[in-house]
C-alpha cells in the first residue's frame, strides 16, 4: 500500500444527469443514474463498488443507493460536513481509503432538488442554534448577505470594485455559452446587463449569485494500478486537502481575527506542501463560485496572488480561455449547474481527459476547490 | 412557551434562539446590557460563547459590560426574496460592529435612526464603513431585548 496519497488513485469515470431548473426524477433516482453513468464510463460493474463518499447534506443515503445500483459488499463511507465545502473532501475521502487498502472502488455524488425544492434558509422554525441566534434576528438570513458582508469589506479594504466580480461572472457565462450542458448554454451575459441587474443584497446583485439547479453528477475513483485498465486516460488524484482554520466560524466568518482570510488559505497550504508542483504550474482551474466574490479570495488562499490582489487579478481576460488561469470552463455554479460544486471536480476530469466543450490545449494540472467561507476542501489534480 | 423558545414571532422579526452558551448574552440584553464573555482565567474576551478558552483552556467564564460602543466593520442590503417580516422592509440595513473595547469581537446588528424604529430607518447613504456607533435595545417580543445600533454622530 502507498505511503502516500500523491497519485496513488485516480478518478477513472464521471457520471451527471441533465441540469434544469426543475427535473420530474427524484433526488434517489438522478443519484443512481448520475452513479450508473459514472461506473459505465469507467467501464467497471457497480458490484464491484465497495466505497462511497458523500456530503452531510446529501439526503440520498448510501443504504439506499448501494441497494439500488446492485453494489456488493461495502467496507467504506464517509460523509463530508459544511455544505459546498465538503466537495473535493468526497473525493479526498475516497482516495485514502483505497490508497490505504480500505476499498477498492469508490463512489463519490451530490444530487440535489435545489432549483425546484425549498431554499434551506426559508425555515423559520428549525433555526442552527449556532450561529443563527447572532445573523438571523437582524435578517442576516441567506448565504448570500453572510458573502455579501464580507465582500463589501473585501472592497474596502482592496479597491475591488462590481467590475471585478463581473469579470468573474462573465468568465464563467462564457465557458457555459460553450457547453451545450449547461443551464445557460445559449444565454449570454453583457456588462449592461450585469450592472443593470436587481440587487439581491448589495453589495451583491442577481449576476454575482449561483444558479438554483435540480441535477446530480458522480465519480468512481480506484487505484492507479487499476486506473490503467479502465476506459479513459486516468486523472490522478495528484494531492487533496482540507481545511478548518483555526477559530473560523463556518459561514459567518466574521468572528476570527482576519474574516478575508479563509478556509482556503489552510488547505492551500496542506494541498502544495505535498504537491510536486505550485501554482504557477496549475494549467486549469475550477474554483468554487456560488457567489463571484468567492473567486478572489481564493485565488488569494491557493496562492495564484498575494493577499488583496484577487479581484486585479480577473483584469485583462486572466480567467478566460487563453488568459493566465482559465477558471470554471464549464460554466461553474454561476453558468453551468449549481450541484454544490461537484460539477467541478467533473469538469476538472474531462479537462485533463483533453474532452472539455472549452478545453485548455494540452492541460495536464487542474486544481478543483470547494467552498470557501466554509470549512473547504481541494485536490490538484494531474493527468 | 414564551416567544424566545419559539424562534419567531406570529409574522414578526426572528427571535434568537440561544444555546446553553450563548443564554446569558440574551439574558443580559433583556436587561439593557451588553455583555461580552470573556475567560475567567486568563481575561482573554471571546465571542461567539463557547464552553472553554481557546487560549488557556478554562472552563471558567465571566460576562464582561461593555462600552457599547462600535464601528462599522461592513454592512449589506438585503433585498427580496426574503422572509416576510424582512421583505415588508426591505431593502433595509444589517452591519456587523466592531466594538470598541476589542475591535475583534464583532457583532452583526441593524442600524436604526431610533431604537424602536425600522430596519430601514437610516438614510443609505449613511452606511460607512468606520462610521461610529452606539448600543441601544429594542423589544421584539416580550422579554426578548435585542441590541441595535444608533450613529453616534447622527
Amino acid at each position: 500500500m502507498a505511503a502516500t496519497l500523491k497519485d496513488a488513485t485516480a478518478i477513472v469515470g464521471i457520471g451527471q444527469t441533465p441540469f434544469a431548473r426543475q427535473l420530474d426524477a427524484s433526488e434517489k433516482t438522478l443519484a443512481c443514474r448520475a452513479i450508473v453513468a459514472a461506473l459505465d464510463d469507467a467501464g467497471i460493474h457497480p458490484s464491484e463498488v465497495d466505497a462511497f463518499a458523500s456530503y452531510t447534506m446529501e439526503e440520498t443515503a448510501e443504504v439506499e443507493i448501494a441497494k439500488a445500483i446492485g453494489a456488493g459488499d461495502v467496507t467504506f463511507f464517509s460523509q463530508v460536513g459544511y455544505g459546498g465545502g465538503g466537495s473535493c473532501a468526497t473525493i479526498a475521502h475516497l482516495a485514502l481509503a483505497v490508497s490505504t487498502g480500505q476499498a477498492t472502488v469508490g463512489v463519490a455524488w451530490r444530487s440535489r432538488k435545489r432549483g425546484s425544492g425549498p431554499r434551506p434558509w426559508r425555515n423559520t422554525r428549525t433555526q442552527l442554534p449556532t450561529p443563527g441566534q447572532w445573523t438571523r434576528p437582524y435578517g442576516l438570513l441567506r448565504p448570500a448577505d453572510e458573502i455579501a458582508m464580507l465582500a463589501r469589506r473585501y472592497m474596502h479594504e482592496y479597491g475591488a470594485t462590481r467590475d471585478h466580480l463581473f469579470n468573474v461572472a462573465l468568465a464563467c457565462r462564457n465557458r457555459a455559452n460553450q457547453n451545450p450542458a449547461a443551464m445557460m448554454y445559449e444565454r449570454p451575459l453583457t456588462r449592461e446587463m450585469y450592472m443593470g441587474s436587481r440587487w439581491i443584497s448589495e453589495p451583491l446583485c442577481l449576476f454575482d449569485n449561483c444558479l438554483e439547479t435540480d441535477g446530480a453528477l458522480a465519480c468512481v475513483v480506484v487505484s492507479a494500478q487499476r486506473a490503467r485498465d479502465c476506459r479513459h486516460r486516468p486523472v490522478y488524484v495528484h494531492a487533496a486537502a482540507q481545511g478548518l482554520p483555526s477559530q473560523h466560524h463556518g459561514m459567518v466568518n466574521y468572528w476570527t481575527d482576519d474574516p478575508l482570510t479563509g478556509p482556503s488559505w489552510t488547505a492551500a497550504r496542506h494541498l502544495w506542501k505535498h504537491a510536486d508542483f505550485g501554482p504557477q504550474h496549475v494549467d486549469v482551474a475550477q474554483i468554487y463560485d456560488a457567489f463571484t466574490p468567492l473567486i478572489p479570495l481564493s485565488l488569494e488562499g491557493y496562492g495564484f496572488c498575494r493577499r488583496g490582489e484577487g479581484a486585479a487579478f480577473s483584469e485583462g481576460g486572466a480567467l478566460e480561455i487563453g488568459g493566465r488561469l482559465p477558471i470554471n470552463t464549464a460554466g461553474g455554479g454561476l453558468s453551468e449547474a449549481y450541484v454544490h460544486g461537484f460539477n467541478l471536480i467533473n469538469e476538472g476530469v474531462r479537462q485533463l481527459r483533453g474532452s472539455s466543450t472549452a478545453q485548455v490545449p494540452d492541460a495536464t494540472t487542474c486544481l478543483v476547490t470547494a467552498g470557501e467561507g466554509v470549512p473547504t476542501s481541494a485536490l490538484l489534480l494531474r493527468s | 412557551m414564551s416567544s424566545i423558545m419559539k424562534g419567531t414571532t406570529d409574522n414578526g422579526p426572528l427571535l434568537p434562539v440561544p444555546d446553553e452558551d450563548g443564554a446569558p448574552f440574551w439574558e443580559f440584553a433583556a436587561r439593557g446590557e451588553l455583555r461580552v464573555q470573556c475567560c475567567a482565567g486568563c481575561h482573554e474576551p471571546r465571542f461567539p460563547p463557547r464552553p472553554c478558552c481557546p487560549r488557556c483552556q478554562s472552563f471558567d467564564s465571566e460576562w464582561r459590560v461593555t462600552s457599547g460602543r462600535g464601528r462599522i466593520w461592513s454592512f449589506v442590503r438585503p433585498h427580496p426574496p426574503l422572509l416576510p417580516p424582512y421583505a415588508e422592509q426591505a431593502p433595509y440595513n444589517v452591519i456587523v460592529v466592531e466594538l470598541a473595547d476589542d475591535p475583534r469581537i464583532r457583532l452583526v446588528g441593524n442600524l436604526v435612526a431610533a431604537p424602536d424604529a425600522a430596519l430601514d430607518s437610516v438614510d443609505p447613504a449613511r452606511l460607512r464603513i468606520g462610521a461610529p456607533v452606539v448600543v441601544a435595545f429594542t423589544e421584539l417580543a416580550e422579554g426578548v431585548r435585542v441590541p441595535r445600533w444608533l450613529l453616534e454622530r447622527p
